[in-house]
């Protein structure tokens, strides 16, 4: 006979209760994973929709994502020009922040040159940039809609809302939205005419506003990415660094802060985890001390009441994982950023609650082991 | 073993020079001096007497739970204790060999009737299925219709009979019962009395029951006083029926 099983089929409700709570704290376990995965998944959506397989940028930095790159506009034709290279894209990137009407928008806005390398994918509803004015893609999660005008620049020019993305946001998380290459250098470069004016007195010369921050390319079948970003290293004197070093700066640099962070609180959350489940299983061993007791009075031996101990504690831990993940598929919708469940981390999780439940039982196991089986005489 | 006793006569407990005492210098406390013993098969044998006599440190004795000072012990032939206990495995003698009957039903609070008494069986290695149908089979026998009502469902008279029928799953050779009818009304004492009395004689078993409930006195084959953790004096209690 399954006593663990007994005990908790006599027991539901308590057995539910506590499942419960336990799987509130594993439940937060796992949106922890989920976040930190959703957070990895956001920042490399971009880079992998674009789909380029080298970045060009200024000299010695590392990307527009890293540190701020900004390169003449005609380096996309020299970049087109030379050897093994199919396809280039002149991109601009910032972030801009504005309202629509009384919502506050904050946008990671790409400007690329329509027709070539750089546009939206993924897009849903609409279409993408068909004027070289004024018209803007945006993801859904900006909150909107088609036809939407978003005022843009210090002049509130409205941009026209033609079309939209699923899950495209920067690596900080604000929505990616989209517009013409020479609406994004105004956007970028452009000061007001006060301040232009200001300059031009003070005997500087204007800003010029036909910058761009990076070079996407795409090589012709066959061309080493290694050899073309050597050509353009030597050549241009720009730095040219392939999509898979971009991800690794991506994920090394913008979001390890991010990791460690999360990874502290794991750990806190773990620890803080382990300590309960273990307090739950020494609880519920000790409400059945006396059962305990009885067993050892007629006759059970240690094994069987070890089991009892450790396939209860299991159960609950198993239980409470389950009702983690269910509670954690339900909500993780309402989160504002992507929370992504992998099934490694789950089983990573897994893993640990069952090392919990095991560690966490022995403490409960040591005090029935202990009991003295004439303890089942003493009356009460 | 005495081979030229009939099969039910033979000795199932047999105890000799037992001593028991509890810590040391001031505190100690001789709960058992000396303690001669012999209950043989079939035989109901009672226990009185003062509470803090020892009785109940006797019954524990017997069953392998406490462990004496000094002195010799065997159960259904085996020598079990001589000096120190003989077997590591007391808890698997306990399990095939001694049934206990406590004064509250010590159920597993958690399994119904039926898994109480199968839960037993199994332990000592019968299969699942076989338990189950046995169990039912001796709750049947015990006149017990609520099979799958939990201890804390089940009267306390009601309760006593299936830790009676636990007790008994096994087929122990003998049976120690510490105030087993205290909790009941004398109808139901009585009950209980017929149970202990029936079983003695279907398997054969030695049955040694602490009591101090008068009405019972008659029910056994020999009245065994104890006082000051001596045994003190043997009666064998008149019939009810034949008295004058
Ligand atoms: N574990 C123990 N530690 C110390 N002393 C004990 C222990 N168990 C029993 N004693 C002492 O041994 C003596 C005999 O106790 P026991 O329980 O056997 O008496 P009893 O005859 O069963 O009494 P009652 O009728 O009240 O049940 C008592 O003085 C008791 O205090
Ligand atoms: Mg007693």
């Amino acid at each position: 006979m399954n006593l663990a099983l007994r005990d908790v089929r006599r027991n539901k409700l308590r057995f539910a209760l506590t499942a419960l709570g336990v799987g509130m704290l594993l439940g937060v376990v796992i949106a922890m994973t989920g976040i930190y995965e959703g957070a990895l998944a956001d920042a490399l959506a971009l880079p992998r929709a674009l789909r380029a397989d080298l970045w060009v940028v200024q000299q010695r930095t590392f990307g527009p994502f890293a540190e701020p790159s900004r390169i003449p506009r005609d380096t996309r034709e020299l970049i087109r020009r030379m050897p093994g290279v199919a396809a280039a894209g002149a991109v601009t990137f910032q972030t801009v922040q504005t309202r629509v009407g009384p919502k506050p928008v904050r946008l990671f806005l790409e400007g690329y040159e329509v027709g070539r390398l750089g546009g939206p994918a993924n897009i849903i509803a609409g279409h993408g940039l068909t004027e070289s004015h004024y018209q803007i893609v945006v993801d859904t999660s900006s909150g909107l809609h088609l036809g939407e005008n978003v005022p843009l620049g210090p002049y509130h020019d409205p941009y026209t809302v033609v079309g939209l993305t699923r899950g495209m946001v920067s690596s900080g998380g604000d929505p990616m939205a989209w517009v013409n290459l020479l609406d994004a250098q105004a956007l970028q470069f452009a000061v007001p005419p006060a301040l232009e004016r200001r300059e031009q007195a003070s005997g500087r010369s204007p800003p010029t506003t036909t910058d761009i921050n990076a070079v996407l390319v795409r090589l012709s079948p066959g061309a080493s990415v290694k050899a073309v970003a050597a050509d353009i290293a030597r050549w241009k004197h720009l730095s040219a660094v392939p999509e898979a070093e971009e991800e690794s700066y991506l994920t090394l640099f913008v979001i390890q802060k991010m990791q460690q962070q999360l990874g502290m609180f794991m750990g806190v959350l773990v620890a803080v985890s382990a300590v309960i489940i273990t307090l739950i299983i020494y609880t519920l061993t000790m409400d059945k001390l006396r059962s305990i007791a009885t067993l050892k009075f007629i006759g059970a031996p240690d094994r069987v009441i070890i089991a009892m101990i450790v396939q209860q504690a299991l159960a609950l831990g198993l239980s409470g994982f389950g009702v983690g993940l269910v509670l954690i598929e339900q909500v993780k919708g309402y989160f504002p950023r992507r929370v992504q469940i992998e099934t490694r981390d789950l089983l990573i999780i897994l893993a640990i609650v069952t090392v919990v439940c095991l560690a966490g039982s022995m403490l409960g196991v040591r005090a029935a082991v202990k009991v003295n089986a004439a303890e089942a005489l003493a009356s009460g | 073993m005495d081979e030229s006793l009939p099969f039910d006569r033979l000795p199932r407990v047999e105890l000799r020079a037992i001593s028991k005492h509890f810590g040391r210098g001031e505190a100690r406390v001789d709960a058992l001096v000396d303690i001669k013993l012999t209950v043989r098969a079939g035989e109901v044998v009672g226990l009185r007497g003062p509470s803090g006599c020892g009785k109940s440190t006797l019954l524990n004795v017997i069953g392998c739970v406490t462990e004496p000072s000094s002195g010799w012990m065997q159960l259904d032939g085996e020598p079990v204790y001589d000096g120190r206990f003989l077997r590591s495995d007391l808890r698997r003698l306990r399990l095939t060999k001694i049934g206990f009957i406590f004064q509250t039903h010590n159920l597993l609070p958690f399994l119904t009737a039926t898994e109480n008494i199968a839960e037993a069986m199994e332990l000592a290695g019968i299969r699942r299925h076989e338990a189950r149908e046995r169990a039912e089979a001796l709750l049947d026998y015990f006149d017990m219709r609520q099979m799958r009502a939990y201890p804390s469902e089940l009267s306390g008279g009601m309760a006593q009979r299936v830790a009676i029928a636990r007790a008994i799953a096994n087929s122990p050779h003998i049976i120690l019962a510490d105030e087993p009818t205290a909790p009941l009304d004398s109808v139901r004492a009585g009950a209980v009395m017929d149970l202990l009395t029936r079983i003695a004689a279907d398997q054969h078993a030695a049955v040694l029951v602490v009591t101090h409930d008068e009405s019972i006195f008659h029910r056994f084959d020999r009245l065994i006083g104890m006082r000051d953790g001596r045994i003190e004096g043997e009666q064998v209690p008149a019939h009810p029926a034949l008295a004058p």
